[in-house]
């Protein structure tokens, strides 16, 4: 029986690969936890409340976006509307070209992983340079990010300077401060060349028309400090009502995604340099991306729009764990991963149509989302999607139902099947007739069979009751 | 994950149905039979509906609502009446008052599926939230770890059980490692996930045998056959036991049940 594809990926991650990423995801959810428990008296409250804003948001979307749109305009940025990647990809090399621009900084953004940004900037010739620690490793190797939050979750530090050291970034040197420092080096020479700052938007409320950006190296400011035009990619669903929600989301943002109360660096812009201040970008331009996201707004998995791309669901889950962020085939790997990935590929959909079982279900997701999406719920109803479209992969390896549905609703048969199952326990295993009992056996002893004696048992208790004087 | 509220409470006759779920409808009587004699113990009336099956979970998980909700109708017959429904597992209770009422969504019989939903217990909540036990009598000795299944989650399951087994005399709860990760079961995904399944089973089994219990013990058998037999299969078996039948022992342990009835 074929074993599903994360499974195969699973099983050929290097042992190493799989500590180094199970140290530093169990290291994050105890942190996160404690830090939420001690300083919170009813966290998961708040990840209610949370979730309820941001589903509001996610069904007003409609009313919503001409909002901000006009409090964006109002506050001097240009607005651009993209409907697909390519879109949004064109949106932004128009605006680059209309400025002679060459050079782009990008803060870490992972809208701009998903419609492939970068990649289609340099095709054109054009720069486009990641300047987050670990998106830049990643460039450098021409790799992916495996974790939202942590890119390089997959590499250790000896991976890391011998890329340095390819790159001519300085002789071996595996100490972190000295691979920032390099870095460093590097990056500060790059943000004075560049023309345009790109970067995502962690929030963008209503009512002010604030992009709000967290970061922890401050890259972000760097990419606006030096460069004269900022071009902030966003995905429609990022937006909160009010300036006062984001008290409650950026206190469970730092706290769910890397365990620190409040991120070191947190960004409030609400347009580019206004006359008589001394810097920041003169031209401002706002590209809403929707990428299959109003796909996602008519299904009935809707609830993931909430998401604010935390990394908790990722850091908690055990077969994240265990298989690591390209076992996911995709920008978003994980439990948000799981859903979200097969519903933004549009219409291939089946493609992706395994990674809803990726799941034992657990709920671990659920219980740690700060915006508190009903994760298994989701997987549950895309892999009932899979099963009605037929997809395939959504199927591998699995037993067929309809013919256990079928004894599963006829007494009799079921009682005759009890007992008939008593035959497993001469059968050696290797024989098993049903492939899934042969893949329980290869893996874990199967306990003996003993089907209808319960039933045995409790009709002699009831005999033996009755032969019995009444008290 | 969250158990229905307001959910249907015992009469005071304490008569219940019992749905012994099919896992141990084919492999563990011994665990549906300590149900039977703890619920009477009790003083439960504890009928048994002849027809019952399964809940239809393992279609439900697989994407096969059609045939699930086949098996969930079947087992809605099954158990007509308005008493609880006590189940000695954690993931099937869920399944009737979680599962069932989200694959049904848009039938017609959605009511009658959530009323069964809001007639169902898991067996420690039964126990502790339904009849309102807070201690349980006789003597159990043993150090016990207990695996909180997943399914329990949000619920309060996990709560009851922890409070039964803390009060039993005789018994240590050991805590170990990790206690808030799955074991890696997952029904089918135990064996279209082979190797995912297997490496979450082993670090929960070295999480627990770090802890050197005498016994591993869960409100789930799904759980339980899973490490279990992963254990016996590595070659270093684990003793598992429900908590019913920890439940069961202790009072036979404590003289309140004959040693071993029929
Ligand atoms: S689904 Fe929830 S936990 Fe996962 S990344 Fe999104 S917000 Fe964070």
């Amino acid at each position: 029986m074929p074993n599903q594809p994360l499974d195969q990926f699973a099983a050929r991650l290097p042992a190493e690969q799989r500590a180094s990423v199970y140290q530093s995801t169990k290291g994050t959810h105890e942190k996160r936890t404690q830090l939420l428990f001690d300083q919170f008296a009813d966290p998961d409250r708040l990840r209610q409340i949370a979730g309820e804003i941001k589903q509001h948001v996610v069904e007003n979307l409609d009313t919503y976006l001409p909002a901000v749109e006009a409090k964006l305009r109002a506050n001097g940025a240009q607005v651009h509307w993209a409907a697909t990647g390519e879109e949004a990809c064109a949106a932004v090399l128009r605006i680059m070209q209309a400025r002679g621009a060459r050079r782009m900084v990008k803060a870490k953004t992972m809208v701009s992983e998903e419609i492939g940004l970068a990649h289609y900037l340099e095709e054109r010739g054009l720069e486009a340079l990641e300047t987050d620690l670990g998106e830049f490793i990643v460039q450098i190797d021409h790799d992916h990010p495996s974790h939202i939050v942590r890119p390089i979750i997959h590499k250790n530090r000896r991976e890391i300077a011998a890329s340095f050291e390819r790159e001519g970034l300085g002789a071996y040197n595996d100490d972190p401060e000295t691979i920032t420092r390099r870095a460093r080096q590097f990056l500060r020479h790059k943000y004075l060349q560049a023309d345009v700052g790109l970067t995502g938007a962690n929030f963008l409320s209503v009512e002010s028309g604030r992009i709000v950006l967290v970061t922890n190296e401050g890259n972000s400011r760097f990419c606006l400090a030096a460069t004269r035009c900022h071009i902030a990619l966003i995905g429609i669903e990022k937006l909160v009502p009010r300036d006062r929600d984001l008290g409650l989301l950026l206190n469970l943002l730092g706290r769910s995604g890397t365990a620190q109360p409040l991120t070191v660096y947190t960004e409030f812009i609400s347009g580019p340099r206004r006359p008589g201040q001394p810097d920041g970008p003169e031209e401002m331009h706002v590209v809403f991306v929707d990428n299959g996201r109003t796909d996602v707004l008519a299904t009935e998995c809707r609830d993931i729009l909430r998401c604010i791309r935390c990394g908790a669901c990722l850091n908690v889950c055990p077969v994240y764990r265990q298989a690591s962020g390209h076992a996911y085939r995709s920008v978003y790997p994980g439990p948000v991963g799981a859903v979200l990935s097969p519903l933004l590929a549009q219409g291939n959909f089946a493609a992706l149509a395994d990674l809803p079982k990726a799941s034992s279900l657990c709920g671990a997701c659920n219980e740690v989302c700060p915006v508190n999406i009903p994760i298994p719920d989701l997987l549950l109803r895309l892999r009932a999607k899979g099963k009605e479209e037929g997809a395939p992969l959504a199927s591998a390896g699995a037993p067929p139902m309809g013919a256990w549905a079928l004894l599963a609703s006829q007494p009799t048969a079921w009682k005759a099947a009890l007992a008939g199952g008593k035959l497993l326990n001469y059968i050696p295993a290797k024989l098993l007739p049903v492939p899934a009992l042969r893949a329980w056996e290869s893996r874990r002893s199967l306990p003996e069979w003993r089907g209808g004696e319960f039933r045995r048992w409790l009709r002699a208790r009831r005999r033996a009751a009755e032969r019995k004087p009444a008290p | 994950m969250t158990a229905p509220a307001p959910r249907l409470r015992p009469a005071a006759d304490r008569r219940v149905q019992l749905m012994a779920t099919c896992i141990c409808d084919a492999f563990y009587d011994d665990v549906a039979g300590a149900t039977v004699e703890v619920l009477e113990h009790l003083g439960c009336t504890v009928d048994f509906p002849e027809g019952q099956t399964c809940c239809g979970q393992p279609a439900f998980n697989g994407g096969d609502w059609a045939a699930s909700r086949r098996v969930v109708r079947h087992t809605v017959r099954t158990f007509a009446g308005d008493c609880p429904v006590v189940v000695p597992s954690g993931s099937c209770a869920a399944m009737l008052f979680h599962g069932a009422p989200l694959e049904f969504e848009r039938e017609p019989d959605l009511p009658a599926v959530a009323a069964l939903g809001r007639r169902t217990w898991e067996l420690a909540d039964f126990i502790v939230n339904g009849l309102g036990i807070r201690t349980w009598p006789g003597r159990y000795e043993a150090r016990v770890a207990f695996h909180r299944s997943c399914h329990s989650r949000g619920t309060a399951s996990g709560a009851a059980s922890d409070l039964l087994l803390a009060s039993i005399a005789g018994l240590q709860v050991l805590p170990f490692g990790e206690g808030e990760q799955c074991c890696g079961f997952g029904g089918t995904f135990s064996v279209t996930f082979p190797h995912v399944s297997t490496g979450m089973g082993t670090l929960k089994l070295d999480h627990i045998r770090a802890a050197r219990p005498d016994v591993v013990v869960s409100g789930d058998m799904s759980c339980l056959m899973h490490l279990g037999g992963l254990a016996e299969k590595g070659g270093q078996p684990v003793r598992t036991q429900h908590l019913a039948q920890v439940l069961r022992d202790a009072l036979r342990h404590g003289g309140l049940l004959p040693a071993a009835s029929a």
